[in-house]
């Protein structure tokens, strides 16, 4: 295939991000760039690698030396690489981002390797150690990299007790949030009395802010594959429902492909390896509905009802799907499973904290310098994760918190920075793990604002069945909403308090159980917002429009595109001369600001 | 009940044939009501009462089952929506980043709120909860392609880009001597 480039290959970034920054721009670039330089170099389409901020992503890896990341990437730039570093040999270093370097590969000067940039000094990849680096359409690429190893022992070698066993001396927590020990829960149904057992991966990955349960199944789909065919050894289960929104198109061709490969190789089907175990899979689309993230409904939907939650016990481990004895872990839970059997419960153990082992994948947005998807060690602490990792807050601004765990998390303040990022040190700080979302805000974020934001979500995708979260949640989002438009009360603080508490406990799942939580976080850590709000009648960031006003500055030029864009027409002034707004009519809608190109609009 | 019945011509009888295939090919099987739904609506772009009803005859469903599901998942749509579908993120990450003004531009532009389709049925306007494209936020996408790192004003702009080649599509269509009747083919692409 190569043949003038000496079995040089070209990475790109396909994943979702790096479609959406226009991936597929660059890859009919590099096309024209071979045929107008007469060459053919293998393309290989990766998942996402992570760095959302530097897309759209291009590898140029030569045999021998280091593999060079472009960042940033632009069809225009595309002929330059391939003419400097694909045919010369000399890579463009101001236009790359760093360079990998494989065993016995020999560096590029002047290119930083990734062990020395800080965005993966402090990152340890165990579940997204391929994702970017393979292309997920390719078996062979997984099975290169260790694929279906973990498999095969499992089935060869270890009888589904042993297999429990390790996941349990693993440590493995649930990473859907919950943390619930995964190998106990594996136990559970295995032990449950049943002729037929099911397997259900929940990747219906509904929090607002998190993504990484996309870019795994996006980016190395057979990790999610092989990790559910050896929890089906292990609990002596048939037959696996792969549960998958219905907004993540790609993930799902992705997952779909990757199972008809494994049943093409054998690692999926009828005798898996000859060893006598049947599994099989197939793919759920979900149907948009956030609370079939908890595990009944989840099953409720799968047998095609509504996703209403039901009380537990009967635990799904006894009575599941179909009322069968069923097992549900989310998307990265399964894709730790296979290194687990492969190295050893002991490998996976030695890394993290006492209550929390291994690593965690992190969605890491907001207004960060760095966003993408990283993996840390467990324990590692808020401050290298936003500072060293994330490169700091947008614009050189002030760190103020970090929302962690979506709608049913809390936020941690800047003063509690030093915090361990581990299941038990979130749940003491009123945060918790969640799936992973992590949205950072600065000082022009208001958390009155950030608390009504979760309480709509969660009141608009409360099911219905129980009324504390029904009523309950529609309440709370009538005082946050009144506070925001300056009409709260003094009582209105106590009785958020009061509501959360009770909706909390009174819940019928999940959703509900922890719906308050971004109120309560916020009412514990920034107490003095809400107090701004409601007497000072001031929102401190700016956020709320109801208490703020549009002001005209000197910066003004006269150019009068403001005038001309407001929809009410409450701006008047004459060409060249300073603007005023009539507060009277202005309807704060923004605009003016959005328009302004001189900086002359300021909020009060 | 129905907004379906509200929104379509009644002298427009629906051709059921794509829903006796669906069924023939699913019906059979146990939990499929609702990837037999979803198909449903990829064939015609919304799920007409007709053929909700007759997926319920054809899975032996209570209709009032198959109405509790298409209005429980937010997914379905009981009456025609556009050839284009915008959906504009709502997540935290593209809230804290200004996705809220991005959105009350986008209604602005198109004259509809969440849930609406414009009068000439080219676009219909949503907005979701998360894409899972944070990364980039604020993002919208439009159909199956993902716009990243948007202001109100690049918004606009994708948004005028992208109605001047749908305009351009149906106006191509148009010429092409095949019978337009304001995009009621609700073609599910």
């Amino acid at each position: 295939m190569a043949s003038d480039t000496g079995g040089q290959r070209i990475y790109i970034g396909m994943g979702t991000c790096g479609l959406a920054t226009g991936a597929e721009g660059v890859l009919t670039a590099v096309h024209e760039g071979f045929d107008k330089l007469k060459i053919e170099v293998p393309i290989i389409k990766t998942g996402c690698i992570g760095m959302c901020s530097q897309e759209v992503l291009l590898d140029v890896d030569t045999p021998g030396r280091g593999r060079v990341t472009y960042r940033k990437v632009e069809p225009k730039m595309v002929e330059e690489i391939l003419q400097n570093h694909v045919v010369g040999g000399h890579p463009i270093s101001e236009m790359a981002f760093g360079q990998i370097i494989g065993e016995g590969d020999s560096a590029y000067d002047g290119i930083p390797s990734y062990q020395d940039l800080p965005v993966y000094k402090k990152q340890k990849r165990i579940v997204l150690r391929r994702c970017g680096f393979i292309d997920p359409d390719l078996i062979e690429d997984y099975i290169e990299t260790d694929g279906y190893q973990g498999l095969e022992k499992a089935i060869k070698t270890m009888s589904p007790e042993q297999v429990r066993e390790t996941v349990k001396a693993s440590g493995l927590r649930g990473r859907g949030g919950g943390g619930f020990p995964a190998g106990l829960k594996w136990e559970f149904c295995a032990n449950a009395h049943g002729d037929q057992k099911y397997l259900v991966c929940n990747a219906d990955e509904g929090d607002p802010g998190a993504f990484m349960d996309r870019s795994v199944l996006e980016g190395d789909p057979h990790a999610v594959l092989e990790g559910m065919i050896i929890a089906g050894y292990a609990i002596g289960a048939s037959y696996g429902y792969i549960y998958c929104r219905a907004e993540y198109p790609l993930a799902i061709k992705r997952l779909l492909t990757a199972i008809a490969l494994a049943e093409e190789k054998g690692y999926l089907g009828d005798n898996i390896l000859g060893s006598g175990f049947s599994f099989g899979l197939r793919v759920k689309e979900g149907a948009g509905a956030f609370v079939c993230g908890e595990e009944t409904a989840l099953m409720a939907s799968i047998e095609g009802r509504r996703g209403m939650p039901r009380s537990r016990p009967p635990f799904p481990a006894v009575k599941g799907l179909w009322g069968k004895p069923s097992n549900i872990n989310n998307v990265e839970t399964y894709a730790c499973v296979p290194p687990i059997i492969l190295k050893g419960a002991e490998s996976y153990a030695a890394v993290g904290t006492e209550g929390t082992k291994g690593t965690k994948v992190f969605a890491l947005t907001g207004k960060i310098i760095n966003t993408g998807l990283i993996e840390v060690v467990a324990g590692t602490t808020l401050r290298e994760i936003i500072h060293e990792i994330g490169g700091g807050i947008e614009e050189g601004r002030a760190f103020k918190a970090a929302q962690l765990g979506g709608p049913s998390g809390g936020c941690l303040p800047a003063k509690l920075a030093e915090t361990a990022i581990d299941y038990d040190s979130l749940i003491q700080a009123g945060a918790m793990m969640g799936s992973g979302g992590v949205v950072v805000m600065d000082e022009t974020d208001c958390m009155v604002d950030v608390a009504r934001y979760f309480l709509k979500f969660t009141a608009a995708e409360s099911c219905g069945k129980c009324v504390p979260c029904r009523l309950g949640t529609k309440v709370m989002l009538g005082i946050l909403e009144r506070i925001t438009e300056g009409k709260g009360t003094e009582e209105d603080i106590a009785n958020l308090k009061d509501l959360g508490e009770n909706i909390k406990s009174t819940s019928l799942c999940g959703l509900g159980q922890t719906a308050p939580n971004p109120v309560l976080s916020t009412l514990r850590y920034f107490e003095e917002e809400y107090h701004a709000h409601i007497k000072d009648g001031k929102c401190p960031a700016k956020v709320c429009t109801a208490l703020i006003t549009y002001k005209i500055t000197d910066n003004c030029t006269g150019c009068t595109v403001c005038a001309k864009k407001c929809p009410v027409e409450a701006i008047s002034g004459e060409r060249k001369e300073l603007h005023t707004i009539d507060q009277e009519r202005c309807t704060k809608c923004n605009m003016c600001y959005e328009v302004c190109r001189f900086d002359a609009v300021a909020k009060e | 009940m129905s907004e379906a019945a509200a929104a379509k011509k009644p002298d427009e009888p629906i051709d059921l044939k794509p829903v006796y295939e669906i069924l023939d090919r699913l019906a059979g099987q146990k939990g499929m009501l609702i990837p037999i739904l979803q198909q449903v609506q990829d064939a015609y772009g919304y799920v007409p009462e007709e053929a909700a009803n007759a997926v319920a005859d054809g899975t032996g469903s209570y209709r009032s089952q198959v109405y509790g599901v298409l209005t429980f998942y937010t997914q379905f749509h009981l009456s025609p929506r556009g050839r284009h579908i915008i959906r504009a993120c709502a997540g935290t990450a593209c809230h804290v980043k200004g996705g809220a003004q991005v959105i009350h531009r986008m209604e602005n532009e198109l004259g509809v709120k969440h849930g609406g389709t414009t009068a000439d049925l080219i676009f219909s306007f949503e907005e979701v909860a998360c894409i899972g494209a944070c990364g980039l936020a604020p993002v919208i996408m439009i159909d199956h392609d993902a716009f990243g790192n948007l202001d109100p004003n690049t918004a606009e702009t994708v948004l005028k880009k992208f109605r001047k080649k749908a305009l351009a599509e149906i106006e191509a269509e148009g010429s092409e001597g095949e019978k337009n009747d304001g995009g009621e083919d609700a073609s599910g692409e």
